[in-house]
């Protein structure tokens, strides 16, 4: 089942061309590292993929009336803002807002949607918790339990695991792989997917199942890990070499230098 | 929702304590029984055209100003943020600076507040040209910031040029803000519009929440940022432009009422629209008593008693914040 559908999406910022031509679709089950050097368009090609830039070509989440919008996608951004000093719980609870009807209260339906989005991001302890006074990596996976308890078939974060120590950036990973293996048993989806946009080449390779890379607002590869991430590329788009091997483990990749 | 019972509770009670205040000395019991029951004499009249139309401004402008403080530091997601920012208050007092100097003000008893009303009127369409609807909130601030500087310079012009100094007195002394000697065409020019501004502010109260996440966050769950800044802009004017039109300017009970219940509501801002709106007709009618008590033959303002509580209690509020950082 087709996600997400994106033709010919193009974004110019202050007569800048900072998209162009942007052309992808997303299947269920797909969990999708969007890499890229800085500037490459990764945040902005999110944004306008959800319609929350002004841009030429055609999204299909960008079409929906906005409520539908999101129940349809869940946006983690990645400036990490929290305004005010409220409970973990409360936090969380503010992802089923799409859910809920105007004039509304949460039902038990949404509170079951926080408890799973808690339990899912080892966050149960931390539930009644003020979030501004922990950590910055737990004030991230109360983020991302946010955007968890959306519970929407595709779920788009910008940058989630930056900030993290290296058992929860894996084990995020992990919940990205986890969320697209489902096929609709918790919650009322019917299978799901993840966009990921990340800067850490070696756990893309391990844990998406697929790669787009993005170069100067263009994108000038997409497909499997394996096949997307040759020297060439490395080469040209990040100006680095690097050493990618298949091991009984599972792949390693590992940046080594940075080429003149 | 016991936090509102305890505030609806002392709201009551400080508006039976409101009613009970003033110079003509009526007993107490008296008092109530002539504004219920009416009668013959000046008991029924002080009741009924002097003491009901006071608290029931302070009740009305109290929740207004709480509400919009509220709404206010919500959307801007700063707890420094004040209904005053958008420069409405700021327009609405030229208006009636404006309707003094010329002697409008004399000329009938809505001349005043009516002119203060076209003075936030034109405030309002000047921000929201300037800011555009869409945008972001600095953009909204910056506007607000120079709508209120200019209101204030002409303000200040307007004195300035004044040959006649008891006008200039006058000015001065409505600037302060009271809510002495209104009747009830007062409350039946305001009632209207903080109606309207309380029901377009409480509306928001979704859309505050979702913004604790910031505005990317929010407009992604579906929430109408567009929407919600014009709900805040006319919301803010109708109750700010109302208020300042039948009270002259009263700070600082939209800036620390919101601050005070803040943590008593779980720092939600959508649920402390309600608290606030509540909170600020307390902390008025409070103000409004006191203000009679102290001095009760030298007109003490009721702007100069909220400014003089408002200030401290903001101060205490810092440090307290300051100690839990």
């Amino acid at each position: 089942m087709t996600l997400l559908s994106v033709k010919g999406l193009s974004v110019s910022l202050g007569g800048r061309a900072v998209l162009q031509d942007v052309s992808l679709t997303v299947q269920k089950g797909e969990v999708v590292g969007l890499i890229g050097p800085n500037g490459a368009g990764k945040t902005t090609l999110m944004r306008a993929i959800l319609g929350l830039l002004p841009h030429q070509g055609h999204s299909s989440l960008a079409q929906l009336p906005p409520r539908t919008r999101g129940r349809a996608a869940a946006w983690m951004p990645q400036s990490r803002e929290i305004a005010w000093p409220v409970s973990v719980e409360t936090l969380v609870t503010l992802g089923r807002t799409p859910h809920l009807t105007p004039g509304h209260r949460a039902t038990a339906e949404d509170s079951a949607a926080v408890d799973r989005a808690l339990e899912r991001m080892g966050l149960a302890a931390f539930r009644h918790r003020i979030v501004t006074a922990l950590s910055g990596g737990e004030q991230a996976r109360v983020l991302m339990a946010r955007a968890l308890a959306q519970e929407a078939p595709l779920l788009m974060a910008d940058e989630p695991i930056a900030g993290l120590d290296p058992a929860h950036q894996i084990s995020t990973m992990r919940t990205f792989a986890s969320l697209a293996a489902e096929d609709g048993t918790e919650g009322q989806t019917e299978g799901r997917a993840v966009i990921v946009s990340l800067h850490d080449l070696g756990l893309g390779v391990r844990h998406c199942t697929r790669l787009i890379v993005l170069d100067q607002g263009r994108i000038v590869a997409d497909g499997a890990p394996t096949t997307v991430l040759t020297p060439a590329l490395l080469r040209d788009t990040f100006g680095i070499s690097a050493w990618f091997e298949a091991t009984p483990k599972g792949p390693v990749f590992q940046p080594l230098e940075v080429l003149e | 929702m016991r936090l509102y019972v305890i505030l609806l509770i002392l709201m009551g009670t400080l508006f039976g304590v409101a009613l009970m205040i003033g110079p003509a000395g009526i007993a107490p019991l008296d008092s109530l029984r002539a504004l219920v029951f009416g009668g013959d004499g000046p008991v029924p009249l002080v009741m009924r055209e002097i003491r009901l139309p006071r608290a029931l401004l302070a009740l009305m402008i109290g929740a207004a100003l709480g509400m919009s403080g509220a709404a206010m530091q919500g959307y801007l997601r700063n707890p420094l943020a004040d209904p005053g920012l958008i420069g409405v208050s700021g327009s609405a007092a030229l208006g009636a600076v404006i309707a003094i100097q010329t002697g409008i003000a004399a000329t009938a008893t809505l001349a005043l507040p009516l002119s203060a009303l076209a003075g936030a009127l034109i405030g309002v369409v000047l921000v929201l040209a300037l800011a555009g609807p869409r945008g972001g909130s600095l953009t909204l601030i910056l506007a607000g910031i120079a709508i209120s500087a200019l209101a204030g310079a002409l303000t200040s012009l307007v004195l300035n040029l004044s040959p006649n100094p008891f006008a200039a007195n006058d000015i001065v002394f409505w600037m302060m803000g009271s809510l002495a000697d209104r009747s009830m065409t007062h409350v039946w020019l305001a009632l209207p519009l903080i109606g309207v501004g309380l029901g377009m502010l409480a509306m928001m109260r979704r859309g505050l929440d979702a913004l604790t996440l910031g505005e990317d966050a929010a407009q992604a769950m579906g929430i109408n940022l567009v929407q919600l800044r014009l709900l805040l802009v006319f919301g803010t004017a109708c109750v700010v432009g109302a208020s300042t039109a039948v009270a002259g300017a009263i700070g600082f009970v939209g800036l620390v009422v919101p601050h005070m219940l803040r943590g008593l509501v779980g720092a939600r801002p959508g649920r402390l629209l309600w608290a606030s709106a509540l909170g600020g007709a307390v902390m008025l009618l409070a103000a409004d008593s006191v203000v009679r008590v102290i001095l009760p033959m030298r007109d003490l303002k009721l702007g100069v008693v909220t400014a003089l509580v408002g200030a401290p209690l903001f101060l205490h509020l810092i440090y307290r914040t300051r100690r839990g950082l």
